[in-house]
């Protein structure tokens, strides 16, 4: 049989041409604009050359402080969103009651909108008369009770736990279905053998476990780094710009038409992103290279 | 004896603790369905008592003052037709890289993936946008929605037509099928539940989307669910129960949704995860 015949090139051309048109060629142009002085202020386009990439990286500036706080967004919301969730998936596969309402439950979250979880958790957490202080007051521990959205100290740190809140039970599910892949034989056979809950976990889950959690991991980097939502619709970077991301920082030279810093900021991620997206590639791929 | 209390104990913690993460999930949920039912006296901040009265009139002032059979029926036709395309053109692009599997093919298909990791420049974006004539425009914001969803759709559909044995193929071109039918009538419904899953997913996430429409849309007359209740928000900061009806029913399409569609959201999580 002739391949090119029967798998035309055509069919994969819609895809290929809306995808390569919106997704790849803003990047690329991105990139371009970044060497320009491009803004909603002036309609000529004068080359700059590394003006604008010396502004991103220079020190007296605070986007470094915002690449910063990126990644330890995308470091604490994976470690606990993998920790959390292998816990959860972990008691959810045993023997307890319900099992299947607490697991619904638990990935509810995942299909509600962030904005709408934003605007939620912002009303919760307000100091004054928020949701979760009240509760903490009205049990006699209104020490705990914090400006949960508003301290600069623990700001950042509220945005994360909401956003663990909201990611922990899409990585459990996806660690449920791996678990419940491993074949019973192998807990049987370790019974026979004496082995305890504990030890079955490290030799027996964990390893069977490891592409599971491998692709998790991609995904909760892939989404920290790439943040947005979240931040926007909790605290917009404030207060001052202690949970400013990179996503909200280019937003913001968006919306002052100061674009070329926009695209600037974009690019340098785009870059970034395409070399170790390349890694990341391989590791979601890797089944079916064996295969 | 011993054993037996020692094994009670753990599964007695363990149902406690699923309880305990449970309610810390539903807690936020229950705040908005309880306060969407309060009259305006009684929901002047989020809190978890019941009404004292029942009322359903907040549901009707929403539709009217937030214009929501407008944003539903524009949320509607974004994602419904987002959906569509994205799984017509991913499931044919999934096809045809995995069925010839070149290296040519491969680089191809690793290209699409990369999809999933690059993050979209905005800002050029609307340079794009302007240049092609799809700002401002509905069809704009369904090809923008369809660019997004492309390469996780192709990712999870390559996996699933790789299921589907070549042999069918093979026979149906000895008998004569052209590649459209041998698409369209034999590949296709065999890939169905795959599709659903696809489907769903690219549903549920371009109907909470909000960025696109929020800076590719310049009047609030075009915009989806999402951004209705961020708008109308935005005017009633204090009628918590206002919000929280404008909210259920913007969440109400998606939860029901989850509900019918359980199964395949979560075959879907795992194409990638799981071998075999």
């Amino acid at each position: 049989m002739k391949k090119a015949k029967i798998y035309p090139w055509y069919f994969a051309a819609g895809a290929l041409l809306i995808y390569t048109l919106l997704a790849v060629v803003p990047g690329i142009v991105g990139i371009g604009y970044s060497f320009t002085d491009w803004s909603a202020y002036s309609k000529e386009l004068h080359f700059v050359g590394f003006k604008n990439f010396q502004q991103v990286f220079s020190a007296d500036q605070d986007y470094l402080k915002y690449i910063m706080n990126t990644l330890v967004f995308t470091a604490v919301t994976t470690i606990f969103k993998t920790g959390l969730g292998l816990l959860f998936a972990v008691v959810l596969c045993s023997n307890i009651k319900l099992k299947n309402f607490h697991r619904g439950v638990m990935y509810l979250p995942s299909v509600l909108s962030i904005l709408i979880i934003g605007l939620v958790f912002g009303s919760i957490l307000n100091p004054k008369n928020g949701f979760l202080n009240s509760i903490l007051r009205s049990v006699g521990l209104g020490a705990l009770a914090q400006k949960w959205l508003v301290d600069p100290k623990i700001a950042f740190g509220s945005v994360m736990a909401v956003d663990i809140w909201r990611g922990t039970g899409y990585i459990m599910t996806m660690l449920i279905v791996g678990i419940l892949a491993i074949p019973s034989v192998y807990y049987e056979a370790a019974s026979v053998d004496g082995a305890t809950g504990f030890q079955k976990f490290i030799h027996i889950t964990l390893p069977m476990l490891r592409q599971t959690l491998a692709v998790t991991i991609v995904l909760n980097v892939l989404y920290g780094l790439k943040v947005f939502d979240i931040v926007y619709a909790l605290t917009n970077g404030g207060p001052g710009h202690v949970t400013e991301v990179m996503y909200t920082a280019v937003f913001k030279q968006f919306s002052q038409g100061l674009y070329a810093l926009g695209t600037t900021i974009s690019s340098v991620m785009f870059i970034f992103m395409v070399v170790i997206g390349y890694f990341m590639i391989k590791i979601l791929t890797r089944d079916e290279v064996i295969e | 004896m011993n054993n037996k209390t020692k094994q009670f104990t753990k599964t007695f913690l363990k149902n406690v603790l699923s309880w305990i993460i449970s309610i810390i999930m539903l807690v936020p949920l229950a705040l908005i369905v309880v306060n969407a039912f309060k009259p305006d006296s009684e929901a002047l901040t989020l809190s978890l008592t019941l009404p004292k009265v029942w009322t359903f009139d907040n549901f009707a002032v929403v539709v009217e003052k937030g214009k929501l059979l407008r944003s539903f029926l524009n949320s509607f036709l974004y994602a419904g037709s987002a959906t569509l395309i994205t799984i017509l053109l991913g499931s044919m692009a999934a096809y045809v890289f995995s069925r010839r599997r070149g290296r040519k093919e491969t680089l191809v298909y690793m290209y699409m993936v990369l999809g999933i990791v690059i993050p979209i420049n905005y800002v050029a974006l609307m340079k794009v946008m302007q240049v092609t004539h799809l700002n401002n425009k509905a069809i704009g914001i369904i090809l923008l929605y369809t660019a997004m969803q492309l390469p996780f759709t192709v990712f999870l559909l390559y996996g699933f037509v790789s299921k589907v044995p070549v042999e069918l193929d093979e026979a149906a071109v000895i008998d004569g099928c052209g590649p459209f039918r041998l698409f369209f009538r034999i590949v296709m419904p065999m890939m169905r539940s795959s599709m659903v899953t696809a489907g769903v997913l690219c549903f549920l996430n371009t109907w909470n989307e909000f960025v696109m429409p929020l800076y590719f849309l310049n009047s609030s007359e075009k915009w989806p669910m999402t951004l209705a209740v961020y708008n109308f928000f935005g005017q009633y900061e204090k009628s918590w129960n206002l919000i929280c009806a404008d909210i259920l029913l913007t969440c109400l399409p998606v939860i029901i949704l989850y509900l019918v569609c359980q199964k395949y959201i979560v075959g879907g999580q795992t194409a990638g995860a799981v071998k075999g």
